[in-house]
Order: structure tokens, then C-alpha cells, then sequence
């Protein structure tokens, strides 16, 4: 054995994975324009006046950030399972949850952190207030990684179904919910000059029941999708 | 009637006992009994559809049989155990061969999921399968054989005692078949094992595989 097998596999994996998005860089930015498209629908078809859209804002873009997320779920696993790269993830000796948690990161960092980096240009353009900015980036730092972790599962236990696509946003949107409420409530609390804390603790405590919780689920499922 | 458990050379590597597996209602194999001597190749022989690639599959724990046990080296292990994985290296059907990657960083991946020692270097294994020059190129490019050669590449990189392998021999033209096989040969006489499915004869030289057929189920 080598010194830290764990390791090596973890950092192999998530390696392979952004090297893989790198390569076909069309799939990481689909949904990323999909983000920017349904904000500005949102802008342009609420007409000409700020004050509506300003209280809707920061439901608008977590709204169009969970969509996003979920347009980009499918790729988690897809493609390693139908080239058979998941029964060799499967069938090697490194931990499975680990490998896991190694893919939900590559896919956060592909998909997720670019959302966080262009969001606060959307939401000048929606005209949320400046003081919402910073929570606005600190609830999505928060949240975003909820998604991938907890989309993971979803997309884990439809992988083997030939139509899962549908089938994951069932089961992921109302899990989605608690994530949804929090953070929309703390950018809010923040733009009305309120203190966005308590929002924001609750994302916190959901972030590290996902980190932990999600890893072996995935893994799971995988193993009887893969059956 | 398993043999009882006893510490000897004749002891096999891994053996399967009553082992049965169904898919929904249809019985694919009932009470199978497979064993794999070190230093042995075995061939699954049955018609299509008859469970040769299911039952390579449960013993690499990708899917559990619905009876019967699995024991390395005279002890029970319960199926996709890990000390089961680390000594078992798999090349399915679907080669498992990421398209937009090249060869090489396919093998590092492989060598990183393995956690095993590495018995050649990336380098020399591509070479071995005389895919050397391609190393650098991404997998999309290369034709279906070249690409079952990268997935084969890996029995190289990663050493491991028992060899999985499911049709191994597809797209491989002749030079490729008989690269296996002078690969299978240097794997049993360095003491290794291997199951293999093929409906291609499998040329060891001296040695001949021993061929163990999946009755139909009743």
C-alpha cells in the first residue's frame, strides 16, 4: 500500500474531473448562460420600474441559481456511467463516499462557483441594494454547495433510468426548499438593512448536514443504480 | 460440497460457492461453483444471455448475488469487500476510458483510484500495447481498438492479483489479441489469475485456460 491511498485517490479524482470540464468547456457554460438569460427575462419583463423587481430580486436569482444548478446536475454522473468509468470507480478499492465527495466538489467548483462569481452583476442589474451584495455572495458560498451535495443523490438514483433528467428535478426541487427560503430570506433581511444572521446560520448548519449526509447517500445509490 | 477450508498450495484464490443470481423473475444461474487456482486462467464459457458477464460483475462487487457466498483464499468475504477490490482489476464491456482525456492521464486516473502499486510505469505499459504514441492524444480520436488497448492498459499499471476481464479480446486485431495473450501468460507465471469471457479461443502456450461453462438455470 502506498502511503495515502485516500488521498491520492480524492485528488485523483477531483483532478480527472476538472480536466474533464476544461476539455469540453460547451457543458460547463450552458448552464451558466441559462443564469444570466433568466435573470435578464426576469429584468426585461418586469418593465421599466425598480420597485417591484427590487423586492423580488433576491428570489429571482436563487431561483435562477437552483435552476441553473439542476440544469448541470445531469453531467454528475451521466457520462461516467455510460462509459463505464463508474464501474471502475465502483470496483476500486478507494472509499466510495470519498470519491464521491471528490466529483460534488469538481462539479461545485465548475458549476457552482462561477454562479457565485457572476451574481452580484445580476443583481445590480436586478437593482438589489448594495448593502445585499455581500450577503447575497456569502448566502450563495453557503448554499450553492447544498445543491450540488444534495442533487448528487438524486442524480445518483436515476442515473441507470434512461429518462432520469425529469425524474431528478422531482425529487431534488422540494429538497431544494429549505435552501431556497434561507437564502433568499438573508439577502433580504440584508437589503432592508436588517441583520441577516439567523438565514444565514441556518445555511451554515444545512452546508455541513449536506457535506456529511450526502457523500454516502450518493455512493449508495450509486451502487444500486449500478446493480 | 465445498472442499473444507484447509491451508495448502492447492488452496484456490478465490472461490464462489452455491453462488445464484436472478434478474427480476428469470433465473440467470443457480449453485454455481467457480473456483480460481493461483497461477490459472479460467474461461466462462455459456451461451448469450446466460450470466458470463453477471457473474464477473458480482465478483468484482458491482452487483450482489441474490445466494451464495464468495471466499479469497479459503475465507468468506462478503461481496465488493474492499481487500476484495484491491486485489481484483476489472476491464468490462464499456472500456471505462474517459473520452476527452488522453491515454496517459486515463492510466493516471486508474493508478490513482487503485491504490495499489504500480507494477509499470504509464509509459511502458502504452508502449506495450503499442499505443505509445498516442499517449498524448485524447481518446475521442483514437479507433475502437486503441481505445479497448487503453482500457486494457491498466492490468499493466495496476497490479493486482485476479484479472476480470470480459471480452477482452473485442476490436483487437490479431497483434492485439496476441499481446493479451503473452500479458495473461506473464500474469499466471508471475502467480496471478485471471477470469476471462471470450468467445475467441484464449492461446497461453503450454498452458491451456480452464474452461468452466454456466449451466442454463432449471
Amino acid at each position: 500500500m502506498r502511503p495515502a491511498p485516500a488521498r491520492s485517490a480524492f485528488l485523483g479524482m477531483l483532478r480527472r474531473d476538472l480536466l474533464i470540464a476544461w476539455r469540453s468547456p460547451v457543458e460547463v457554460l450552458h448552464p451558466l448562460v441559462f443564469f444570466v438569460i433568466v435573470v435578464t427575462l426576469f429584468r426585461l419583463g418586469s418593465g421599466p420600474g425598480q420597485h417591484a423587481l427590487a423586492a423580488l430580486g433576491p428570489g429571482v436569482l436563487w431561483m435562477a441559481a437552483l435552476l441553473a444548478t439542476l440544469l448541470g446536475l445531469d453531467a454528475l454522473f451521466r457520462s461516467d456511467f455510460e462509459d463505464g468509468s463508474l464501474e471502475q470507480i465502483l470496483a476500486s478499492p478507494a472509499p466510495l463516499p470519498l470519491l464521491v465527495a471528490a466529483k460534488v466538489l469538481a462539479h461545485w467548483l465548475v458549476a457552482g462557483l462561477p454562479l457565485l462569481i457572476l451574481s452580484p452583476l445580476l443583481a445590480i442589474a436586478l437593482g438589489l441594494p448594495d448593502a445585499a451584495l455581500p450577503v447575497l455572495l456569502l448566502s450563495l458560498a453557503l448554499g450553492s454547495p447544498v445543491l450540488s451535495l444534495v442533487g448528487a443523490i438524486g442524480v445518483a438514483l436515476t442515473v441507470g433510468l434512461r429518462r432520469g433528467g425529469t425524474l431528478v428535478a422531482l425529487l431534488v426541487l422540494p429538497l431544494y426548499i429549505p435552501v431556497l427560503v434561507f437564502g433568499t430570506q438573508a439577502v433580504t433581511a440584508a437589503g432592508a438593512g436588517l441583520p441577516p444572521t439567523g438565514a444565514l446560520y441556518m445555511l451554515s448548519a444545512l452546508l455541513v448536514l449536506a457535506a456529511v449526509l450526502s457523500p454516502p447517500a450518493a455512493a449508495a445509490a450509486l451502487r444500486i443504480s449500478l446493480d | 460440497m465445498p472442499p473444507p477450508e484447509h491451508e495448502s498450495d492447492s488452496q484456490p484464490l478465490l472461490e464462489t460457492v452455491a453462488l445464484s443470481c436472478a434478474r427480476g423473475e428469470r433465473v440467470l444461474f443457480e449453485n454455481l461453483d467457480v473456483s480460481i487456482a493461483a497461477g490459472e486462467v479460467v474461461q466462462v464459457l455459456g451461451e448469450n444471455g446466460s450470466g458470463k458477464t453477471t457473474l464477473l460483475r458480482i465478483l468484482c462487487g458491482l452487483q450482489p448475488p441474490s445466494g451464495g457466498h464468495i471466499r479469497w483464499r479459503g475465507r468468506e468475504v462478503a461481496p465488493g469487500a474492499p481487500e476484495l477490490r484491491s486485489e481484483i482489476q476489472y476491464v468490462g464491456h464499456a472500456g471505462g476510458v474517459k473520452l476527452d482525456l488522453t491515454p496517459r492521464e486515463n492510466l493516471d486516473v486508474a493508478i490513482a483510484l487503485g491504490a495499489r502499486p504500480t507494477a509499470t510505469t504509464v509509459d511502458a505499459a502504452l508502449a506495450r500495447l503499442d499505443i505509445g504514441m498516442l499517449g498524448g492524444s485524447p481518446v475521442r480520436t483514437l479507433s475502437a481498438g486503441q481505445r479497448q488497448r487503453v482500457a486494457l492498459a491498466r492490468l499493466l499499471t495496476c497490479a493486482s492479483l485476479l484479472w476480470v476481464l470480459d471480452e477482452p479480446f473485442t476490436a483487437l486485431d490479431a497483434d492485439g489479441v496476441a499481446t493479451i495473450d503473452a500479458m495473461l501468460r506473464e500474469h499466471i507465471e508471475a502467480g496471478g489469475s485471471a477470469i476471462v469471457t471470450s468467445h475467441h479461443p484464449v492461446a497461453l502456450g503450454q498452458v491451456t485456460p480452464r474452461p468452466v461453462s454456466i449451466p442454463r438455470a432449471a
